[in-house]
Formats: structure tokens, sequence, C-alpha cells
């Protein structure tokens, strides 16, 4: 039967390449074109600085005689030709949605990586320990789940807000956001992991652990904490467009990131405001941009929790 | 049964009181009550005896204790930045903000029913997956930005509908002013409803023909078409009817969403309701106005969850089976 086996493949690259989830990724087209959107998306928002043709936030690069010109049309005084056209203040369009598009993604990633952290470190303890700690866990989570997360991110950036003094309200913006989204978030993480943890902390391997005295803190980091991440991973994914929505929205109403670091919810924002004198393109191209990566990452989302999800197989 | 409805009522008052504590916290901790509330040339004196007759300077329980029993009978005090009273401020802005909820909520409940028994009965047809497609994005796009594209279509390029506030409005005595009987506040009122309601919509949508398609393959459906019914008293009268008792439920839990949701959509589309109002106390950290929105949507969600929990347990005997098995 040797000539119907394939070759094992070799090294780690090749072995990772065979694997169940990668070829249900590769069979599955919408995965690969959302795949490559996002990670295109992702690395142009990180090399930003290297690929935009101006330097939005200098303003010695600017020319107010560029303000207003249309996406690939020469600008009437300069003669200046604009991929995506200018903004109000001759921006260039491109490149601020490049380093909107980085602020955006540096927020969601840090709001989802403190829910992540914050969820799976209670989950973690609410399942192990079990008793009182887990019921009065379970039942800020049960409160909590009852509103939605983007009101509730809202919310807690309002408050927050108000307790933190005026001269520092600016600069603390966008680590208040982040923290606002990730509280929102965590009790989705700490509810699988809970869940998980109570299911695992009972199998030999664990009570083995246990038996050679292995800490508490080991065991869980160790031996329940890798045997959990699966459906975390997926959680982490559609909680990243969660959070990229979230904060987009925030700053669209205003009360997000400050104006200075303008991410692709504030870009949309100051593109509506051109919209009844007829400059179309300072609001479309980074609301596209938004729906792009948004879409892009729920679709992985999507696909990775059917991959991952052994009744569907 | 009365166990469990005294336990969750309880719970519903923790809950109440927690979101209380949050919002005395922000009337006590941020900024100087006394100095927003006088003019630059008061003296000390003068702050000392406003102190005293305000009773800041009262034990923090006595003080809490003062703020919930003014905050049961609606007095939150005045705004800082429109100097008015604050429940003045909220109820004059509720209708519209009511209104439009029951719009876009009536609307996505019909719409939503609809288009999934659509896509339910013409399973691969083009129109059913074209549908599908499109409520895939209207999942994933936030809801700002619908509005926004909105009014760029039918505001801007097409100048069918107008693109902001109510309209006219008609007194109807008292403080509701309706925007339902004049032409302007109709047509006012259309993007926005859209707007709003088109997250619920899909999710009726999408919760309809899952239910729909589960319920067509059960054996009383078979029954029915071997009884020789004709198509439509099987669709209709036996398939639809089985599947509104979960939808009617999730609707029931989304109303909440749409008055909380109703922030966004009234920013975009400068609605005068409650949510624009919230938005703009956060921005000029108006205390009184945030305290008070944040006791009212906690009320509104705290209120909806109970009644909906509560019918639950009286509907489904399993739940109660469950729990004494459990061992609460």
């Amino acid at each position: 039967m040797s000539e119907t086996q394939k070759p094992r493949p070799v090294g780690r690259f090749g072995r990772a390449w065979d694997s169940d989830i990668a070829y249900s990724f590769r069979s599955s087209p919408v995965a690969v074109v959302a795949a490559v959107v996002s990670v295109i998306i992702i690395l142009a928002a990180i090399f930003a600085p290297l690929i935009a043709p101006y330097d939005p936030f200098n303003p010695a690069s600017l020319n107010l005689m560029d303000g207003f010109t249309p996406p690939m049309e020469p600008n009437a005084f300069t003669g200046n030709v604009y991929w995506l056209g200018t903004d109000n203040q001759g921006r260039d369009v491109f490149s601020t949605i490049l380093y909107g598009a980085r602020i955006s993604l540096f927020v969601g990633f840090a709001a989802v990586l403190f829910a992540m952290v914050l969820g799976i470190s209670l989950g973690l303890i609410a399942g192990y320990r079990g008793g009182w700690v887990d019921s009065l866990l379970m039942r800020v989570a049960d409160v909590q789940l009852t509103f939605p997360s983007i009101l509730l991110a809202l919310l807690i950036f309002g408050v927050a807000r108000g307790f933190i003094p005026p001269a520092y309200r600016e600069a603390m913006a966008i680590w208040v956001l982040i923290v606002a989204i990730g509280l929102s978030e965590w009790v989705q993480y700490a509810r699988v992991v809970r869940g998980a943890t109570m299911v695992e902390k009972n199998k030999e391997y664990v009570q083995a652990a246990r038996v050679i005295g292995a800490h508490p803190v080991k065991i869980l980091l160790r031996h329940i904490l890798p045997n959990v991440m699966g459906p975390v991973l997926v959680i982490a994914t559609i909680g990243l467009a969660l959070a990229i929505i979230a904060e987009a929205t925030l700053s669209f109403l205003g009360v997000g990131v400050p104006p200075t670091q303008p991410s692709l919810g504030t870009l949309i924002r100051i593109g509506q405001q051109y919209l009844f004198s007829g400059e179309w393109w300072i609001l479309l191209f980074p609301s596209i941009t938004l729906l792009a990566l948004a879409l892009s990452v729920n679709l992985l989302g999507d696909w990775l929790r059917d991959a991952l999800n052994p009744r569907l197989r | 049964m009365l166990a469990f409805i005294l336990r969750r009522l309880l719970q519903s008052v923790i809950v109440m009181l927690a979101v209380a504590l949050v919002a005395f916290a922000l009337f006590r901790f941020v900024g100087d009550p006394i100095a927003s509330m006088v003019g630059q040339e008061a003296t000390l004196a003068e702050r000392m005896e406003l102190r005293d007759a305000l009773g800041l300077n009262d034990p923090f329980v006595m003080q809490f204790y003062n703020f919930l029993t003014r905050a049961v009978v609606g007095d939150f005090g005045i705004s800082y930045r429109l100097q008015q009273p604050v429940m003045e401020l909220i109820l004059s802005r509720l209708p519209a903000t009511l209104e439009l909820a029951l719009v876009s909520g009536i609307a996505a409940f019909v719409f939503g029913v609809g288009f999934g028994v659509y896509t339910a009965l013409r399973r691969g047809g083009w129109a059913s997956s074209s549908i599908m497609t499109v409520s895939l994005i209207g999942v994933s796009l936030p809801t700002f930005l619908i509005g926004v594209l909105l009014i760029w279509a039918f505001a801007v390029e097409l100048q069918w509908l107008p693109s902001f506030g109510r309209g006219e409005v008609v007194n109807l005595g008292g403080w509701w002013r309706t925007g339902f009987l004049t032409e302007s506040g109709r047509m006012s009122l259309i993007l926005p409803a859209i707007t709003l309601g088109l997250y619920q919509m899909t999710l009726i949508m999408r919760l309809v023909r899952a239910e729909m398609l589960e319920v067509l393959r059960a054996d009383y459906i078979k029954f029915a078409r071997a009884r020789g019914l004709s198509n439509r008293a099987v669709h209709f009268g036996h398939a639809l009817k089985n599947t509104l008792v979960p939808v009617i439920t999730i609707t029931g839990l989304q109303l909440g969403s749409i008055i909380a949701f109703s922030i966004i959509t009234e920013t975009v589309f400068q609605w005068p309701g409650v949510g624009a109002l919230f938005i703009n106390s956060v921005r000029f950290v108006d205390v009184p106005v945030m305290a008070a929105y944040l006791m009212l949507i906690a009320l509104v969600f705290v209120v909806i969850n109970l009644i909906v929990d509560l019918l639950y347990y009286m509907v489904d005997p399993r739940l109660r089976l469950d729990r004494s098995a459990a061992g609460h």
C-alpha cells in the first residue's frame, strides 16, 4: 500500500501545509480571499510610513492649495495628481487611510489582547477553583452579556473619561479606549475557558500533574491552557472584527481617539462633513477600507469556527 | 416558583444598585460639583455654606442614600451644559427616540419574517441567495456606516429623502411631540429607521430561515401535506406559527438593543433624541445627564430581561426541572 501513500512532508512548514486545517483553508475560496485581503491591509498598515507617498501628519508637507483634489485628476492650481484625492487640508487620502488603518488595527489588536488575557485568567480561575469565585464571576458575566458590547464600551469609555483630569484626556484617550473595548468583550473568553477548564481539570493528565506536586498556576498555564486555546482563537478572530467596529463607531461619534491621531472611524466622520458639497472621495475610500477589513476578518473567523468544529468534519 | 421570582428580582435590584453606584461616583468624584454651580465671584464662606446645604459634607453612605431617593423620583439635578433640569431634558427628547425605535422595530420584524420565510421556501433561487449575501454584509457593516452610505445615496445623490432632523413635529399636548402626523416628519423617519433596523432585520431573517428549515422537516408537516392541505396552509398555518415563539423572544430581547443603538443612528442623522443628548454629554463631560442616561438604559435592559426570563420560566417547564436537578 506504500504506493498510494503520499510521502511524509518534511520540515515544520511542510507539516503545517499538510495538516487538516490547512487543507480546509485551501479548499475554501472565501477564506483564502478573506485572508489575502486582511493580510494586505495589515501589512499596509504596519509599513504605512514606507508605503505612504506623503506624511499626512507633517504640516510642512501639506499645501492648502492641494485641498479637495478629486481622485486621479490634476489639481486646478498645482497640477498635482493624487490616487484617491485629497481632503480639505490637502492631505493625501490614500496616506491618511494607511495611517488610519494603523491606529484602527492597533486599538483592535490591543483591545482583543486585553480582553483575552483578562477573560482567560478569570475563566481559568473560575473553572479550576469553582465555589463562590466561580458563581460571582459567572453572575457578573450573565449581567454583562445582557448589554450589547458596543454600548458597554461607549458607557465604560464615557465614565472613565469623566474620571480622568481634563489635561490628560487627549493623551490617555487611546488607552482608555482599548481598556473600554477590552472590558466590554472579556466575558466571551471567560465563559468558554471556564467551561473547557471544568472538563479538562478532571482528566488524567491534570490529576497526574497534581499528584507529582505541580503548582496550580503551573498546571493551569502549562497543562490546561494549551488544551482550551482552540475556541479562544475563534472568539479572538471574531472579537477582532468587533473591536475594530467598536473603535470606528466610537471615533465616528467623536468620543474615541483624538483628532490628532485619526483612525478609520475619524476619517469617515471627517468625510461626512464634505458629503453635501460633493467631495465624496473623502468619505468613500475610508469607508471601503473599513468595510473590507471588518468583513474579511469576520469571514475568516466564521471559517475558523467551522474548521475547528469537530462536529462539522 | 416564588423563590425563582424573588432571586431574579433581587439580582435585578443588585444590578440597578451597582449602576447607581457608578452614576453616583461620577457625580461625586468628577470635578467639584460646587465649582460647576457657583460663579467665579462666590466667596469661600458661600461655597462652604452651599456645600453644607447640598449635603456634600455628609458621610458617603448618607449621600448615596440621598442620591438614590432622588433618583427614584427622577431628580438628577441640573445639566451643567444646558442649565435645565435633566429629567425635563430627557422627557422632551424621549418621544423622538421611542418613535424611531418603534418604527424600526416593527419594520425589522415584518421584513425579517417576510424575507426569512421567502429564503426558506425558495432555497437555492437567485433571489434567495442574493438576499442571503446582502444580509451577510448587513451583519458585518457597522451601523454608522450604513447610515452614512444611505445619506450619500438617497439624500445627496438622488435627493429623495431628508438627511437630518425630524422634519415638522406636532404637539400632542403635554411633552409628547410626534413626527408621524406631517409629511416631512414621515419622510425624515425613513432613513434613520432603515439604519437602526437593518441589523435586527438580518438577525430575525436568519433566525426565521433556520427555524423554518428545521420545522419543515418535522413529521407533522409531512402529515399536514399527507392530509392534502394547500401549500399556503402548510407553510403559514403550521410551519410559520411554530417558528414564531423563539423569534418573538429574540425580538423582545432586541428591543433594548434598538434603544441602545439609537445613540449611533441619532448622531448620524442629527435626530433630536435621548441618544444624541447622551453622546453630547459624554463629549462635554456633562455628568448629571450621563448619570441619568446610565440609569435609564440600565433600567430598560433590566426590566426587559426580567420580563423575558419570567415568561420563559412560565412557558418552559424544562427550566424548572433543570434548576432543581442542578441543586442550586
